[in-house]
């Protein structure tokens, strides 16, 4: 837009007078052919579409959870109580089943997505590195219901079997490995999340390191270090991209749905245990929205997703600026 | 003196050793998961899949029935998505390249990736509220506007990527020639980067080919053969999901059956494209 103003007075010291008289060529594009001014218009419109979408997302959602606003107030975070048949809706058991699948996943993914990026950028010779980078992002193509399929069928009686059992003969003291080990719970969709969002974490720490600068690494082995200190070097340097990239993560392990409605037990329950079902947002959205026979609970649903769209959208903004910081920083000093 | 220096030296040789084979570890980790995924896909899908599977409707449990109607009604949503989200798509893409240094695009490109990260069942709430309510109905359009919303911001910033790629002075020399901006554009910088823009069009594809939440209360599913905009379609991914949650040891093998298609398909098109991009970059 502003560009558009700050053509306007070019023509008239150009062309003189005859100009003045207002130009629609020239006021949608700056060089004045009629041809440039109609293309750039589409252009600038099918950009504008994709704010409006955006815009229109919000305004739908926002609207449309009114009268569960209006019901619960506040009190909708914090309540425990999830029940269609009183018509009394509470998000707590969604929000905790969300942050702690969430987080497990985290725990698990973080050392091993920077292990797999730290040896494909730092460590591992190029023709090695090449074929497994390919390998690993197809990991990152598998749709969400086929780690469901998966999960169900191979994951779940793998840990019932041989994971759960011991954990729960050797820790059992600790209430995280309580109860009745069944397979299906929050351990199992916390471990299929890192599994799905291992790819997603490796594939921009690749990208944060391979911008750190060659200099650093230079640098680093001409003072001696070995090659584990060099890659600390690295790894310091791109410090805020790499926050970013499990930030990155975690909004995607937050926003999962199928593969964790198929694992986690769907039940609205809040226990301390790893073992025990579990539910989150997305996987309440997706179980419960056909159903949703009266307005209320249409409009509690509905509110479920206004929240998960808040919190990935500010997630998903606060990694890119983490993100771009180190790989946009890099490539300008590069060019400078 | 020398000798603790040599010994010191020995512990930081080996630790960058381990540290090494840990990493290794790691990405032998990752890649063994994909064998295992897609083994258990292979061996279990190749044994439930016919032709008849192939071309057959859902039937109740007992009487076998395919997923003939599921890969119809994927293909739909999927054309569906691609007529209204590619256009879209790419003309944002070549906004953001062209046109793309003031603060509106910088806004442009910081929402697209931002909606790249929303969660594909929001996506679906909000088409839901739009559609779906107003028309009282579930229906195929619903389905591909859903798929549609999750293309665009793909396919811009890769459009965007591409475009980019495309050598400045290629842009000059047809500016120097006296070409209009738009001619510049359609008949020099887009033929350049039209490998490139395809490539960025397929992985949306194959992308969204996999989606299942956002159709979930779009699309819903469909037992019989269908191809109307207006009605509920089935679709693969949803069919996989209502066979493998149900009870029955035989819908099982059809959705393991199911899934062997759509993982074929996913992984062609990506193969396809490291194949093809592979010679160009």
């Amino acid at each position: 837009m502003s560009d558009q103003q700050l053509a306007a007075p070019t023509p008239s010291s150009t062309y003189g007078a005859q100009a003045r008289t207002w130009n629609w060529r020239r006021a949608l594009s700056p060089t004045g052919n009629a041809g440039d001014a109609v293309f750039r218009a589409a252009l600038f419109a099918s950009a504008l579409v994709l704010l409006l979408i955006v815009a229109a997302m919000i305004a739908a959602i926002a609207s449309n959870s009114v009268p569960s606003i209006r019901a619960f107030g506040f009190g909708f975070l914090t309540s425990r109580e999830w029940n269609p048949i009183t018509g009394n809706f509470g998000a707590l058991p969604f929000i905790y089943g969300t942050v702690m699948s969430s987080v497990l996943a985290l725990l698990i993914s973080v050392p091993l997505s920077l292990g797999v990026a730290v040896f494909l950028v730092e460590q591992a010779p190029r023709r090695i590195a090449r074929p497994i980078t390919f390998l690993v992002e197809l990991l990152a193509a598998i749709p969400s219901v086929v780690y469901g399929l998966w999960g169900i069928f191979v994951l779940a009686p793998f840990l019932r079997e041989y994971i759960q059992p011991p954990l729960a003969n050797w820790f059992g003291w600790l209430p995280l490995f309580q109860g009745t080990i069944t397979g299906i719970g929050l351990m199992t969709g916390g471990i299929i999340l890192a599994i799905m969002i291992t790819p997603i974490i490796s594939a921009v720490v690749r990208d944060v390191l391979a911008a750190v600068p060659m200099s650093q690494r230079e640098a680093a082995l001409a003072l001696g270090a070995t090659r584990w200190e060099t890659t600390r070097v690295v790894l310091a340097n791109g410090g805020p991209g790499i926050a970013g990239a499990i930030i990155l993560g975690l909004g995607r392990a937050i926003g999962e749905t199928m593969a964790v409605t198929m694992l986690i037990g769907n039940r609205p329950e809040i226990s301390a245990s790893l073992f025990a079902p579990s539910y989150t947002i997305a996987s309440v959205l997706a179980n419960e929205f056909t159903e949703a026979s009266d307005e209320l609970y249409l409009s509690a649903l509905i509110q479920l997703g206004l929240i998960l769209f808040f919190v990935t959208f500010v997630i998903n903004g606060a990694a890119r600026v983490l993100v771009w910081s180190v790989t946009r920083g890099t490539s300008d000093t590069a060019r400078a | 003196m020398i000798t603790t220096g040599r010994s010191a030296d020995a512990a930081r040789r080996s630790l960058s050793g381990v540290m090494t084979t840990v990493t290794a570890a790691c990405a032998f980790f990752a890649v063994t998961m994909l064998v295992l995924i897609l083994g258990y896909i292979a061996v279990r899908g190749l044994g439930s899949l016919s032709l008849q599977f192939l071309t057959d409707t859902p039937k109740p449990v007992g009487e076998g029935g395919g997923i003939g109607n599921s890969i119809v009604g994927t293909l739909v949503l999927l054309g569906l998505a691609s007529v209204i989200g590619l256009p879209l798509g790419v003309a944002t893409g070549v906004y953001l390249a062209e046109f793309g240094s003031g603060k509106f695009a910088s806004i442009v490109r910081f929402v697209a990736d931002t909606l790249t990260g929303v969660p594909s069942i929001v996506v679906g709430v909000f088409v839901y509220t739009i559609l779906v309510l107003p028309m009282r109905q579930f229906s195929a359009l619903a389905g591909g506007v859903a798929l549609a919303v999750i293309m665009i911001p793909i396919v811009a910033r890769t459009t965007e990527e591409m475009i980019r790629l495309v050598p400045a002075s290629l842009r000059e020399g047809a500016l120097a020639l006296g070409a209009p901006q738009w001619r510049v554009t359609t008949g020099v910088v887009l033929p350049a980067a039209a490998s490139g823009i395809a490539t960025g069009a397929m992985l949306a594809v194959a992308r969204v080919s996999g989606e299942t939440a956002p159709l979930l209360f779009t699309a819903l599913n469909y037992k019989f053969m269908s191809v109307r905009l207006d009605q509920p379609i089935a679709s693969l991914t949803v069919q996989i999901y209502n066979y493998s949650i149900s009870p029955y040891e035989e819908w099982h093998s059809l959705a393991w059956a199911a899934t062997l298609v759509l993982m074929t398909m996913i992984l062609f098109i990506n193969i396809a494209v490291r194949f093809f991009t592979r010679k160009k970059f």
